[in-house]
């Protein structure tokens, strides 16, 4: 038995050997934790990368909060957030992010009779409606703005999210720029102190609800609504006019927004100016520490996210996100080159 | 006479030797009527084998109470930092404001007491009523099927109980049932604004019925396995005498089997009180404290399933961890209670006999 084994020690060690020597040596994994939101275009964009360059990307969607804890404890390559840290906060942990992709929060609606972009409604009606202001859909705050949709004198429900959620910050964030007395009394971040409804865990949780109750109103985001066909409003923007959910008037949020002045990147994509504009816009946002630890790594991760900028914009916009514009993208490159240094002080970024 | 003294002490200590040990002793046994020291070798390397064996497995039950020393240690130490802020205040307030940093735990502590009372007010007559129909009054051939079936329903996991409640029965609670409540039962004196609110379909009502669902298949069939150990000679003796099926159950069944119910009852209170995600699934996830039980709630589990992942900040994080160590120290009390009452039922037991 004994001599049995000795002999075929070989054999193991080659098969052992030829294991280490399949696996590609240069391939280095990177690793990435946080968003949900973003998750599928990364899944999307990692599959075809890794087909190119061999590079594999792992990617938990575990939440922005536990994104921004494992790239702060440094057990991932980047974090990932849809709440963009101020820059004071990034400065704290020694962090710069940059956005990655954007996309859009619609109010869908469930009041019978009334079809997908019907309802016109404005930032500050839609403001009172979640603070409990107005309770029935025949309001005359809603009436002035919808005079020729006939509508019921039934108690609108309000649903939101009961999870933490960056969409629940770019809506929140929405509704204290365009009425005062939210932010003061309820404010903007992921979770935040509903005055008013039911809680839905996620999109899905906020769909069905939505979906179930008659009368009633929540927030999702885009491609959520668009793939389970629930009837989304027209909202009326910065510049008086009333634009539907769509990718143009996300891209025309992307494209107004004064990025260059927004030190950090900390930019919120809510009430941007342009007359396409969709108001409700919201870009998600990727960490990475400012000093790298292992370089390597971090050149891999830069080098992901620029061929996501320059060959994933398609597959982007089939999963009803929209991509960076290019003259973003520009400026996201240049303060990578700036921003983000090895140990020695050397630029990760050099391209 | 001294080998077979020998046999019988080893396979005494050795709990269960196994057949070759046996055998060797018998040899060395035959060998030993002669020399003493080869068997109390052998007893040696048995006895530290068996002490071997003792703490092996004493180290293995010990492993419990350190799991549970250990996880009261994380939650009191991570609940901590939310204690410090608010103090005992954190266990009377409904505040629960992430922006503002402002937490207290009374919304879902009062919400899984209501769901777990509402699920055990329905589920323990309706359990107690499927253990006896199997028990006394069943056809033999229908036992098999029923009992199967609620162990199947015992075996579904909990989530799908989530789902069906909120795409099956919450819609057709909401359409034909809470209009009739509210009609019905909403205009009643004092207990009226119980039973008020929008026809959602979602709320603690719904919560715990679902809830009760979930507890009855655990309830039933420990009281359906603890009334069939009734011995029969009891249950026909009462018969005998005249005794209405009603009677046998009640002066009989039950006061013989009262420590197995109460049991089955634990069991079904303790899944009622920790339940997660079927509960967030229909239960409506608002922090907002609510007479009515038509309008959402939340539960202690159902809040930390829903904002755990997204807590930002260290008093957020501990102020969950806080509703954990809450929920621990719950089914503690409850538990500790069920025992109480079994050692007391027990304890007048036998001074009636």
């Amino acid at each position: 038995m004994r001599t049995k084994f000795v002999k075929s020690l070989p054999l193991i060690a080659m098969l052992i050997a030829g294991i280490t020597i399949t696996t590609p040596s240069f391939a280095t994994d990177i690793t990435g934790a946080g968003a949900t939101f973003p998750y599928p275009i990364y899944a999307k964009w990692a599959e075809s990368y890794n087909v190119k360059t061999n590079v594999k990307l792992n990617y938990q969607s575990i939440g922005s909060g536990g994104g921004i804890k494992q790239i702060t404890n440094k057990t991932v390559d980047f974090g990932a957030s849809d709440k963009p840290l101020k820059p004071e906060e990034l400065e704290k942990v020694g962090l710069m992010q940059f956005p990655a992709v954007v996309g859009g929060v619609v109010p869908v609606v469930n009041i019978p009779g009334v079809t997908d972009g019907e309802l016109r409604l404005n930032g500050e009606v839609l403001a009172n409606i979640f603070l409990k202001k107005i309770t029935k859909w025949n309001d005359a705050a809603i009436k002035t703005l919808n005079p020729s949709l006939a509508l019921p004198d039934s108690a609108i429900t309000v649903v939101h999210r009961s999870d933490g959620s960056g969409t629940t910050f770019v809506f929140a964030n929405y509704l204290s720029k365009v009425s005062k007395e939210w932010s003061d009394k309820v404010g903007a971040d992921t979770s935040i102190a509903w005055p008013t409804g039911v809680g839905g865990k996620g999109n899905e949780g906020v769909a069905s609800y939505a979906q179930r109750i008659k009368g009633s109103i929540g927030y999702v985001e885009y491609a959520f609504a668009k793939q389970n066909n629930l009837p989304t409003v027209a909202l009326q923007n910065r510049e008086g006019e009333f634009v539907k959910p769509n990718i143009a008037s996300f891209q025309s949020a992307a494209k107004f927004a004064d990025w260059e002045k927004a030190p950090g990147f900390y930019e919120i994509l809510t009430n941007e100016p342009g007359k396409e504009t969709w108001p409700i816009t919201g870009a998600t946002f990727i960490l990475m520490h400012k000093v790298q630890d292992n370089p390597a790594n971090g050149t891999e991760v830069l080098k992901f996210f620029d061929w996501g900028y320059n060959n994933g914009g398609l597959m982007a916009k089939a999963l009803d996100y929209v991509p960076m514009p290019e003259s973003v993208v520009k400026l996201i490159e240049t303060s990578w080159k700036s921003n983000l240094k090895s140990k020695d002080g050397a630029a990760i970024w050099t391209k | 006479m001294s080998s077979y003294d020998n046999k019988i002490t080893v396979s005494i200590a050795g709990g269960e030797p196994s057949l070759p040990s046996l055998i060797t002793l018998k040899e060395q046994t035959t060998r030993d009527s002669k020399k003493m020291s080869p068997s109390a070798q052998n007893k040696n390397v048995g006895a530290t084998l068996d002490k071997l064996f003792r703490n092996t497995t004493m180290f293995f039950a010990f492993l419990v109470f350190i799991l549970l020393f250990g996880i009261i240690v994380v939650l009191f130490v991570g609940s901590l930092p939310a204690l410090k802020a608010f103090g005992p205040s954190f266990f009377t307030s409904p505040a629960w404001n992430p922006v503002e940093i402002q937490f207290g735990g009374l919304v879902p502590i009062y919400g899984t007491f209501i769901t777990a009372l509402i699920a055990m007010l329905i589920g323990i007559p309706v359990s107690f009523g499927i253990a006896i129909f199997i028990t006394e009054l069943s056809p033999t051939w229908l036992k098999r099927p029923i009992g199967v079936a609620i162990e199947l329903l015992a075996g579904i996991p909990s989530i799908i109980y989530g789902m069906w409640g909120l795409f099956v029965f919450a819609p057709l609670f909401a359409d034909h049932v809470q209009p009739w409540i509210n009609d019905n039962l909403g205009n009643l004196p004092l207990i009226g604004q119980v039973f008020q609110g929008p026809p959602m379909g979602i709320g603690m009502l719904t919560a715990g019925i679902i809830l009760a669902i979930m507890v009855i298949p655990f309830t039933s069939s420990v009281m359906r396995d603890v009334f069939e150990i009734v011995p029969s000679m009891l249950k026909e003796s009462a018969y005998g005498l005249g005794a209405t099926t009603w009677e046998v159950v009640w002066n009989v069944v039950l006061p013989y089997t009262k420590t197995g119910v109460v049991g089955g009852i634990m069991l079904g209170l303790g899944r009622a009180l920790g339940e997660t995600m079927a509960v967030t699934f229909v239960i409506g996830n608002a922090h907002e404290l609510s007479p009515s039980l038509m309008m959402p709630g939340n539960t202690i589990s159902s809040a930390l399933a829903n904002e755990f992942t997204e807590a930002v900040g260290d008093i957020y994080t501990s102020s969950l961890i806080t509703l954990g160590l809450t929920l621990f120290v719950i089914t503690f009390i409850v538990l500790a209670l069920a025992k109480i009452l079994l050692i007391r039922l027990s304890l007048r037991e036998g001074k009636q006999s």
